[in-house]
């Protein structure tokens, strides 16, 4: 039996009715299906930083779905890339006899996307046996407006992973009780898991330094070998 | 159920006044990271007052070295002998979880003996991680040696099936995504039949020694309750659930692999205390012999993995997917997300240690020193998989 297959049937059949479900308990909420076309067919919900607590408080209290399991809580980071589409355009150009003529041109058009940080939480249901139901949170840029509300209050499970995701991609979780470095150590400054992260070469703690490493150290401290 | 119970305890540090009127303060104790008891380079910053614990923060981070960030600039199949070393004590099932959450992102289909190859490496290593497990837990107490080189002898007998069927005791390497890198070598499954025929007679002994044992049962029962609820919410998952009472076990829930095939039960404790979570192991040791036993009986011919599978040069079409396992520690889920390219443009590893220790602060507050030593036992952390 495809197992894929299972799963794929399930999350159709169940991701449409949730969102019109939240739409209807919790007023003003905005929410969006993020479909997944690999096999695994495991879309998302994308939902508002604004109204996401409410949200996460049905899904865990609604007697037909009581998620009361919050499993796995991650960052990941898209950083801005750039699209390029192309797009028919009419345009008015000089025809061979000196009057304009209408035609019709493809255009290459490149825009840049608005990078952000996007946080994911996996949730099943303990007393029912039913999941995964995928949350998605979306920062709005990669610099400052980094925020995004703790679901902390709703499932304690988050506690360590929300300040993981603190820790490697600078998500700040307003709301969240304790919320510093777990890994890293507290002095350190950068977010390691994000994509334009640039490894330390300085190589401090290198008792030996030798060949690639004696070769960045020295670059990093503006000496020649 | 209400949500304010079920938050991070809010510690007031202030010691309690003495009965002489004195002027008395707390001690505050940092628990490693190299202390002996937790069980790698862990360390507890701990206030006390007295004997008594009032604030316990669990401080993590000295074996990091960002396993996602490497499984991110290497190919999907690169990232399989790291998951070894997540829990090293269970490569196997950490192999079987990554493989499965990447045959879930590309839809692979993975033949029958395979299937069989792999509930039997699961469970043969979830048998020597209990055991080893419950002769820590002994260590911890006190009951220096025995305990655990009797669990360490079995141990070794399981390590050596390993090492017959994948060339390697504890870093396994050994799943492949669509099924297994070597089918089990001629006379494996009789040395592995002899090996599961022989355990039980070690289980009788260990619980014989330790079930009813006094010494035991005075250091662990009602120590370290956690409750049913919290254990919930707190996103606790393996035994250390089960010993709430709460019947979760992705073999059940999910039916991964061909799990619905076998028949076999899941204990279930009371009391959630150590006691509990000590006893939980040993059933489900237990129950993992029938499946071993129904596995073996009904393994058929045939090939271990699809020729027409993919695996070097794999490139899985964009998506998605989170694949989880019943680990012997707890859920290990992996999630991935695929753009397309040859490497996992995120890879995360959901660890079960980690998600465990949450609420270890709640379930030490009250006790003193000695408590804290077995209730961190009692959670099972593997350092490891706990920094990633």
């Amino acid at each position: 039996m495809r197992r894929w297959c299972k799963s794929l049937w399930q999350v159709r059949m169940t991701l449409e009715p949730l969102k019109a479900e939240i739409e209807a308990n919790v007023p003003g909420c905005r929410l969006e299906i993020v479909p997944n076309p690999s096999p695994s067919a495991q879309h998302s919900l994308l939902i508002d930083a604004e109204h996401a607590v409410a949200v996460a408080t049905f899904l865990r209290d609604a007697k037909n779905l009581q998620f009361d399991y919050c499993s796995n809580v991650t960052g990941i980071d898209w950083p801005s890339r750039e699209i390029t589409e192309k797009v028919k355009v009419t345009k008015t150009i000089e025809g061979p006899d000196g009057t304009p003529v209408e035609q019709e041109v493809e255009e290459v058009r490149k825009s840049q996307t608005v990078g952000h940080l996007e946080v994911v939480y996996h949730l099943y249901s303990m007393a029912l046996k039913h999941g995964p139901v995928v949350l998605r949170m979306r920062t709005e840029d990669r610099g400052e407006r980094v925020h995004l509300p703790s679901l902390i209050s709703v499932w304690r499970s988050v506690d360590f992973q929300e300040r993981e995701v603190f820790d490697l991609y600078g998500v700040v979780f307003d709301g969240h009780p304790d919320l510093r470095r777990i890994l890293m150590w507290d002095e350190f400054v950068d977010h390691p898991m994000r994509r334009d992260y640039i490894d330390p070469d300085d190589y401090e703690y290198e008792p030996t330094a030798h060949d690639e490493v004696m070769r960045r150290t020295n670059e990093h401290h503006g000496r020649t070998a | 159920m209400t949500t304010s119970t079920l938050l991070p305890p809010n510690v007031e540090l202030r010691p309690k006044a003495s009965s002489d009127g004195s002027d008395s303060q707390l001690l505050e104790v940092s628990m490693g990271p190299q202390h002996p008891s937790t069980h790698g380079v862990f360390r507890m910053d701990v206030a006390l007052d007295g004997e008594h614990v009032v604030k316990l923060k669990p401080v993590f981070g000295y074996l990091h070295r960002n396993h996602e960030k490497i499984a991110e600039n290497e190919s999907y199949l690169g990232s399989m002998p790291y998951t070894d070393r997540l829990d090293y004590f269970c490569s196997l099932t950490n192999n079987w979880a990554y493989a499965l959450a990447v045959e879930t992102l590309a839809g692979i289909v993975v033949p029958e003996r395979a299937e069989y190859l792999r509930v039997i490496t699961a469970e043969l290593t979830r048998l020597q991680n209990h055991a080893s497990l419950v002769g820590f837990l002994m260590q911890d107490m006190g009951a220096s040696g025995t305990p655990l080189m009797y669990a360490f002898r079995e141990r070794e007998k399981i390590l050596d099936l390993f090492e017959a069927l994948t060339g390697a005791r504890m870093m396994c390497n050994y799943m492949r995504f669509g099924g297994c890198r070597v089918d089990a070598p001629a006379g494996w499954m009789q040395q592995a039949q002899q090996v599961i025929d022989a355990f039980p007679r070690f289980l009788d002994e260990f619980e014989k020694l330790l079930t009813g044992n006094e010494i035991l049962m005075a250091r662990t029962q009602g120590i370290g309750v956690l409750s049913k609820e919290l254990a919930i919410n707190a996103g606790v998952t393996g035994p250390m659930l089960r010993a709430c009472g709460v019947n979760y076990d992705l073999r059940k829930v999910d039916k991964y692999g061909i799990y619905d095939r076998f028949k076999f039960r899941i204990p279930l404790g009371e009391h959630g205390d150590v006691y509990d979570r000590c006893m939980i192991r040993l059933l489900e040791m237990r129950e993992s012999l029938t499946i071993l036993q129904q596995a073996m009986k009904e393994i058929p011919a045939g090939p271990i993995q699809d020729p027409k599978t993919k695996i070097r040069g794999f490139r899985p079409k964009p998506g998605e997917a989170y694949g989880r396992i019943e680990a012997p520690k707890g859920e290990l889920g992996f999630y991935l997300v695929s753009d397309g390219s040859p490497n996992p443009y995120r890879y995360r590893v959901r660890p079960p240690s980690l998600i465990n220790l949450t609420v270890l602060e709640d379930m030490c507050l009250g006790r003193n020193i000695a408590d804290v030593v077995i209730i961190l036992g009692s959670v099972d952390i593997v350092m490891g998989e706990v920094d990633r």
